[in-house]
């Protein structure tokens, strides 16, 4: 019995260790961005925040294109940067943590700020809606 | 024994040479990099050996990554505690580990001496970025190769 309990202990950790952890695909991120803003995303004020300056040198269209469908270049160090748009590039924005160091480090570069989950949700709309 | 005792004895003495200083310190990369290193810091440009800068200079770059050279590199504390330990464990010790005021590797007198013949188009090269980016013309740069004559200038 006690066996049988632990078995059933060890696959429902399992169970919920593996939701917990499972890539989150993009459309999943965008949904939980919108659950922290409570908004509905918008795809267009995404591609207006992506293109835009925001008070700084860079948008970041600078790095990523408009769309971002095709590799960019970062202006600086002039990486190679796979494209954005997750029709495009089956790796990009599956990852939250990923994404959300990604969006901490270019936020501060574009806004000299962190972006609010608005914005997140906003260009992650702007993103998915990138079709083949 | 013999050998080794020979070896004990030439090496200060090959050390004024560069391919021993390789061997001993600054050029060589540790048997053991964290893959975050790898993976975190040639996300942007050539993950540096190490031994390139001294203690002093890595403390202050781990410990302003959001103000890295004119963008913002910020990693969670997990990483830069991890990183931050290992490059303080295997900072250069030798002659060429200098602390520059902006701690740059690029800054150092032996950096620009040994470049001086590079031209200041080549720098400029789209395919090259600038002096940071090591491996567009030292392709061994992350195994800690930067022999002159596996030097591939770009055009």
């Amino acid at each position: 019995m006690r066996k049988l309990l632990s078995c059933v202990t060890f696959a429902l950790c399992a169970a919920g260790f593996a939701s917990a952890t499972a890539a989150a695909g993009p459309a999943d991120l965008q949904a939980q961005y919108a659950a922290e803003a409570a908004i509905q995303p918008s795809a267009t004020r995404g591609e207006t925040f992506f293109t835009q300056k925001h008070g700084k040198e860079w948008s970041c269209s600078t790095c990523h294109g408009a769309p971002p469908v095709r590799d960019g270049e970062h202006v600086m160090t002039r990486k190679r940067i796979a494209p954005l748009a997750p029709a495009f590039n089956p790796e990009a924005l599956n990852d939250r943590a990923r994404a959300d160091k990604w969006f901490k480090r270019n936020c501060g570069d574009v806004l000299g700020r962190a972006c609010s989950p608005a914005e997140k949700a906003d260009v992650l709309a702007y993103l998915t809606g990138q079709r083949k | 024994m013999k050998s080794a005792r020979l070896a004990a004895a030439l090496c200060p003495a090959l050390a004024l040479v560069f391919a021993c200083a390789a061997h001993a310190d600054g050029m060589a990369v540790p048997a053991h990099t964290p893959a975050a290193y790898t993976q975190e810091c040639s996300a942007c440009h050539t993950a540096y050996p190490p031994g390139l800068l001294p203690a002093a200079s890595w403390k202050r770059i781990m410990g302003s990554l959001d103000k890295h050279y004119g963008t913002d590199a910020s990693l969670d504390d997990k990483a830069v505690a991890e990183l931050s330990r290992w490059l303080q464990a295997n900072a250069g010790t030798y002659k060429r580990a200098v602390d520059t005021p902006d701690a740059r590797i690029t800054s150092a007198a032996w950096f620009v001496r040994k470049h001086r013949e590079v031209e200041a188009h080549t720098w400029k090269l789209r395919s090259g970025g600038g002096p940071f980016n090591c491996t567009a013309c030292h392709a061994g740069a992350v195994r800690g190769d930067f022999s002159e004559r596996n030097v591939r200038i770009p055009k």
